[in-house]
């Protein structure tokens, strides 16, 4: 009897027992609307990706809708050869402000390249190196200091880092190399090389950390010296993890800003040589914004740089996240 | 090979690493070393509370200070509880094969990798052409642009948008770390699971998501390529008097005056000093945040 009460007093009493009902109704509806809010504001993210594409695109848009625009620059006159005086073979020139503009994009594709390949010929064997050491050879101590201190390169503003490549390294670099101009891809691809090395160091040291203890056990209980299980072992089965590393720094190598726009020199010229200023995409954009007519074809031009930039990123990350994807899936399946 | 010969390699290679590995702490230790020489004769009270004179060869840096510290708060307070509910929706809300949490993590990863110049495109194609001249048509009269053009609330919301991954990654982590038993003690004792959020959860996490706030100041402030188009100036008369005012900023203070200078060597001490001061300021906030996690991750460990 007494245990059957509750449910008497709410057979009984129906004002009572409307009170517990409700506020329990209540309870779940004010549950429900705060998961709703913390979802709806967790779409901020995917809103935020495609809010960008849109927006910049749609700034570059006039490129193929407007006749105005079309009459100074069209796709064929960005990428493909043109002759620009009578007489002369068609090239590629890049000077937008001029009685005939002119938007071949083929020269800031080459300096892009040129110093994201110098930034990467530095910054991938480096960080590599100094994550395997990290995380295989260095002595516990000794690891937790590195690793904070080499990801502390990150956090130094890259306006600080161009300053840097501008005011010291470019210097020692011409008189090291005898450059015949002070500024140029080799001084920008290394100054950038100080921010691509701690991405690749940590994405690297975080996939060779992840590699079960099983495998270096099993490696040094066969024989094989401490290197040969870095080397050997951990490395390849760290693979996909390194991989990801490297693809995620060439991402930021190509999208960085400042430092190219500082020590590169500045200058579209369409050459293959290391020891000539270049001009990167991001730098054109940051370097020629100020100075554009608003809703005109050079204002366009650069959002069609900004959006070309957002596709090769995004492809690139893309990609890094399937190889990390692969990784933990390999890494998983060896634990088990 | 013989052992001998597998030692001798091994002990190269380990030094070859090792190298690598001093080599880039010492272009740490070089930055640093290089920009406290040249800026510490230059840092003075007058330096760091005046403004810049003389077409910007003498005076001091205080408006590009304030500038900066204004910009950074409003963008803390756009990107903190976004951020932060983000990372709760991910690790609290959704369920473990969520199509909708798999798709924001993407989008999350994505964002992070996006160049910071093309976030200036985007606060300039959005916030000023888009939000604030659609502001500028409901609420100016014809012909003002009040809203429409570069300004301190457009360049902290972009910047709020580039630090958003920071901010859900370290909150994310933080959540993490706070143990499952305490959250099912709460529910236990009948809490409901927003009350053992906001009592329980929220205050195990705060260390970490103090982290990620820190974090993204340090970006923030140092960040200059998406503040370019959306509201930096290089030198104005007055300090902001609204948000939608332009603002002068420590990092672009940097740029032009590394790079725009007519006579680069009597520039020199100034953007010596003004560098040591934006790495100061980015370089204790990082210290701060990396002391805190480092702390909060051994505490994680043996709670675990």
């Amino acid at each position: 009897m007494g245990r059957s009460a509750p449910v008497q007093v709410l057979a009984d009493a129906p004002e009572g027992a409307a009170s517990p009902l409700t506020s329990m109704r209540r309870r779940q509806v004010r549950e429900a609307g705060i998961e709703l809010v913390i979802t709806l504001v967790a779409l901020t993210g995917i809103a935020a990706v495609v809010l960008i594409f849109v927006f910049v695109a749609r700034e570059a848009l006039p490129l193929f809708s407007d006749p105005e625009v079309a009459k100074e620059v069209d796709l064929g006159r960005m990428f493909l050869p043109q002759v620009y005086r009578q007489g002369r073979p068609p090239g590629f020139i890049w000077q937008p402000v001029g009685n005939i503009p002119k938007y071949s994009m083929i020269p800031l594709f080459i300096g892009t390249l040129k110093v994201t390949f110098v930034s990467m010929i530095a910054a991938t064997p480096i960080g590599i190196a100094a994550a395997v050491f990290t995380s295989e050879f260095a002595p516990r101590k000794l690891k937790e200091i590195l690793k904070p201190t080499i990801e502390l390169l990150a956090g130094i503003p890259s306006v600080v880092l161009g300053f840097f490549a501008l005011m010291v390294m470019a210097t020692w670099l011409q008189s090291a190399f005898g450059f015949s101009f002070r500024l140029n891809a080799v001084v920008a691809g290394l100054g950038l090389a100080l921010t691509i090395v701690p991405v690749v160091y940590t994405v690297a040291e975080d996939a060779l950390a992840a590699v079960p203890r099983s495998l270096r056990e099993a490696s040094l209980a066969l024989g094989a010296t401490r290197w040969e299980t870095a080397f050997k072992i951990v490395l390849p089965a760290a693979a996909p993890g390194v991989l990801a590393a490297v693809v995620l720094g060439f991402g930021r190598a190509i999208g960085e800003t400042m430092i190219v726009l500082m020590a590169s020199g500045n200058a579209a010229i369409t050459s293959w040589s290391l020891g000539d200023s270049v001009r990167t995409l991001p730098a054109t954009i940051a370097a020629e914004m100020g100075e554009v007519v608003f809703g005109g074809a050079h204002y366009a031009v650069l959002f069609f740089l900004g959006i070309e930039l957002f596709v090769f990123t995004f492809v690139l990350n893309t990609l890094a996240a399937v190889f990390v994807r692969r990784f933990v899936r390999r890494v998983s399946g060896a634990r088990a | 090979m013989s052992v001998a010969a597998r030692k001798t390699v091994g002990a190269g290679l380990t030094a070859l690493t090792g190298a690598a590995a001093v080599l880039v702490v010492g272009m740490l230790a070089l930055i640093l070393f290089d920009v406290i020489r040249g800026g510490a004769g230059r840092i003075s009270w007058r330096f760091l509370t005046a403004a810049p004179e003389g077409g910007m060869m003498a005076g001091g840096i205080f408006p590009a200070i304030y500038g900066t510290a204004v910009m950074t708060l409003l963008m803390t307070v756009a990107v903190m509880p976004v951020g932060v509910m983000t990372a709760i929706y991910l690790h609290e809300y959704a369920p473990p094969d969520s199509r909708l949490a798999a798709l924001v993590r993407v989008a999350v990863t994505n964002l992070a990798g996006v160049p910071s110049i093309v976030f200036g495109l985007f606060g300039l194609g959005f916030f000023i052409q888009f939000v604030g001249r659609g502001l500028d048509r409901a609420f100016s009269e014809p012909g003002v642009l009040r809203y429409g053009q570069p300004a301190l609330v457009w360049a902290a919301l972009t910047l709020a948008i580039l630090t958003l991954p920071v901010v859900i990654v370290s909150t994310e982590e933080a959540l993490r770390a706070v143990p499952r038993d305490h959250r099912d003690a709460s529910l236990a004792l009948g809490g409901t699971k927003s009350q053992t959020l906001w009592r329980v959860v929220l205050p195990g996490a705060l260390p970490g998501i103090l982290t990620g706030a820190i974090l993204a100041v340090a970006r923030g402030a140092g960040e200059v390529a998406p503040i370019l188009f959306t509201g930096v100036a290089y030198f104005l008369p007055d300090l902001p008097s609204s948000v939608f005012s332009q603002f002068m900023h420590l990092g672009y203070h940097t740029y032009v005056l590394a790079t725009q200078s007519p006579d680069v060597e009597a520039a020199r001490p100034l953007l010596y000093g003004t560098v040591l001061v934006l790495l100061a300021l980015t370089f204790a906030l990082n210290l701060v945040a990396i002391a805190i996690r480092t702390r909060t991750r051994t505490r994680a460990a043996a709670a675990h």
